[in-house]
């Protein structure tokens, strides 16, 4: 009874079957289909040697319709039309993966690859003052002295802001207030960077007149820090369980003492996390900087008076002189570029798997 | 006096506020705190509403200023004395591009989102979770200049065979010189917004009920047919607002265009050839060579992007908010 009711559209066809009851369909077994790769792989080698197809990315691609279409044939003769499209369609979300890691597995490679041959004590602790773009030599001490600083202006102004909102909306918030809060929230995660850039120009240098610096720059970068850290606060703060708000009330304490001392805290792994990739996330951005920060070849530390310069800044500055020297250098920074990013990555989610039961035991 | 409204330990509401003025210090310390907490949310909604009016100032004084009419001038003279500039091809190349990026990673971000959430072997899919995550990160500049230096000289093969294939069409006609095109571009933004949409799919992929998945199991269905009965019907409002906001994305990347793009004012028949422009990247390579009309004439045509991404940010969160089960945490 278990094997004819469901499939009853193929177990009718197959006649003379009524008899005994077909309890297990024919399956492929595993060995067929790494036959059918190997076929296929043989074959778009072979079709790519006599055709004479210069790329390898041609004979690739005929080996893989081959073994699409191989294997969609051979699975609806012996397993039928359903099971046929099954494996077709396992085989489909396969090749969607491996296709869009081919080009993420190349930019990883290219920037390593083409970068880390650059990247030189000399290149970290030296500024690109009097380096003409044709020449060897310069560094990026300017800009990463910029990037850190312009960060670091960024987050003294967007934590306690995103902090404070993200407090608001979960301890305090209600009603209108707190959902068009949320909502704009929501909204201001997709401002576009070159936007932000615009809105504090226009403020800053245009009205107010002030001249390009990098704190004008971590005015931008901290609009756009400011949603990530209320988001990824909030979530944190709403994993604490609320048997200890209620145990901490109870004995009196007052409520933002409550906030301060208890929720908080439990909270603060993953408060740190959700930071920290805020930090990875505005460190690599390139278009407010360009509009507010404007690029210096000379090492600028102060923050508040003058241009200086940035990572990503520096990036594209090397890209846009179009020798082979720049490119060079840009590819070198963009190493360091992703490498800092990454490590911070790496460092907020390894607190963050540290830290994370102690919210929701 | 909101403080004693606790979120959840709300049983005495209104009794408490009787007394207020017995143990006035920690009220103090209670009114501080949440004054303080509700007024940088309302500083955030200051600083949106305050985006949206300086914008729109200079945009003001840009488009009085100007000769030509600002939505359908092909021209981008913002700094000549009567100044005239237009954004029709800057609508046009961001449009585009954004669209070709869409229709190139959505299937592909909802196939890897499937991949990782019903496919992968388990013990792959936490660490592939997480290296899509960590793609996510890569700043926009990289992608840049990959894009530029290594994407741009290979694109030429496949470019070349489009046309022999559908070059007839004019829309795929290829002219041979570096393909720093829309299509590129569109190629290029499509990398770039995978990791966001396949986070955001993932995710609402991952919380299609089980009763449901395995009553279609149970009832003989193929891995293939749950999908379909079960995961891709609960998932669809997701994977809507999840393209949205990557569509939020590629229509205000800045630098990916700027180094692989090679703009022009003339929209051009055909997406392989270059010329175009995106809005941002008009900003980012114009901004150097602008004086004071030719900034406001930038800012005026920022404020337009700020509206587009407004508008599709805006519709993705609606649709979001629609179903409370999932929270776009990390979007």
């Amino acid at each position: 009874m278990s094997g004819t009711t469901v499939p009853a559209d193929e177990e009718a066809s197959r006649g003379p079957a009524v008899g005994r009851v077909a309890l297990r369909r024919p399956r492929l077994p595993g060995w067929s289909l790494a036959a059918l790769a190997l076929g296929s792989v043989a074959v778009g080698t072979g079709v790519g040697l006599v055709a004479r197809l210069d790329s390898r990315g041609q004979w690739g691609l005929i080996a893989a319709l081959v073994f699409v279409g191989a294997t969609f044939a051979l699975s609806a003769s012996v397993e039928g039309r359903r099971h046929a499209v099954d494996r077709l369609a396992a085989v489909l979300v396969w090749a969607c993966f491996i296709v869009a890691m081919v080009p993420l597995a190349s930019l990883v490679w290219e920037t390593v690859a083409r970068g880390i041959p650059g990247v030189s004590w000399y290149f970290l602790t030296h500024s690109m003052n009097g380096v003409l773009s044709w020449q060897e030599g310069g560094g990026i001490y300017h800009a990463i002295l910029g990037t850190v600083e312009q960060v670091l202006l960024a987050s003294v102004i967007a934590i306690p802001l995103g902090l404070l909102t993200a407090v608001y909306l979960v301890e305090y918030g209600r009603g209108r207030l707190a959902r068009a809060i949320t909502f704009f929230v929501d909204v201001m995660t997709g401002i576009p960077s070159i936007v932000a850039g615009l809105f504090v120009l226009s403020l800053w240098i245009m009205m107010l007149d002030f001249g390009y610096s990098g704190f004008a720059g971590a005015m931008a970068l901290a609009i756009l820090m400011v949603p990530i850290v209320v988001r990824s606060t909030e979530e944190m703060l709403k994993l604490v369980p609320n048997e200890l708000r209620e145990a901490s009330l109870a004995m009196g304490v007052p409520k933002w003492r409550t906030i301060l001392k208890v929720v908080l805290p439990t909270a603060i792994g993953g408060i740190t996390t959700g930071v920290m990739l805020a930090l990875a996330r505005i460190a690599g951005e390139t278009a407010p900087i360009i509009l507010l920060v404007f690029g210096n070849n000379m090492i600028n530390g102060n923050p508040f008076e003058g241009a200086q310069s940035s990572l990503p800044l520096y990036v594209y500055e090397q890209w846009g002189f179009g020798t082979e020297q720049a490119f060079d250098r840009a590819w070198a920074a963009a190493a360091v570029l992703i490498a800092f990013v990454m490590i911070l990555n790496l460092v907020a989610r390894g607190i963050a798997r540290w830290k994370a039961p102690s919210g929701g035991r | 006096m909101s403080s004693p409204s606790a979120p959840p330990p709300t049983p005495s509401p209104p009794s408490p506020m009787k007394e207020a003025g017995a143990r006035s210090t920690t009220r103090l310390g209670d009114r501080i705190f949440s004054g303080l907490s509700k007024g940088s949310g309302i500083a955030l909604l200051v600083i949106m509403a305050a985006i949206a009016v300086f914008l729109a100032i200079r945009a003001g004084i840009a488009i009085a200023a100007d000769e030509g009419n600002f939505l359908t001038t092909f021209e981008w003279d913002a700094n000549a004395d009567p100044p005239r500039f237009g954004i029709a091809v800057l609508l046009f190349g961001t449009v585009v591009s954004s669209v070709i990026a869409m229709v190139l990673a959505v299937p592909v971000a909802v196939g890897i989102a499937l991949f990782i959430s019903h496919y992968a072997p388990r013990r792959l899919a936490t660490p592939l979770a997480y290296v899509v995550d960590l793609l996510a990160a890569v700043p926009s500049i990289v992608y840049g200049l990959w894009g530029a230096l290594y994407l741009v000289p290979r694109m030429t093969g496949p470019f070349q065979w489009l046309d022999d294939v559908l070059g007839w069409t004019g829309v795929f006609a290829y002219d041979g010189t570096p393909a720093r095109s829309l299509m590129t571009v569109g190629l290029l933004l499509a990398v770039m917004i995978l990791p966001i949409i396949t986070s955001v799919t993932r995710e609402v992929f991952l919380q299609t009920p089980k009763a449901n998945q395995e009553a279609a199991l149970a009832l003989g269905a193929t891995r293939w047919e749950v999908i379909r009965m079960t995961v891709l019907p609960f998932g669809r409002s997701g994977v809507i607002s999840a393209s949205m906001l990557g569509l939020g994305r590629a229509l205000g990347e800045t630098m990916a265009v700027a180094t692989v793009l090679s703009p022009s004012f003339l929209i051009n028949a055909s997406l392989l050839e270059s010329g175009g422009g995106t809005f941002a990247q008009n900003i980012a390579s114009q901004f150097k060579e602008a004086g004071s009309m030719g900034r406001d004439a930038l800012i005026a045509s920022g404020l337009v992007l700020f509206l587009l991404t407004l508008l599709v940010n805006g519709a993705a969160r609606l649709i979001i908010a629609r179903r409370k089960e999932y929270s776009g945490a990390n979007a």
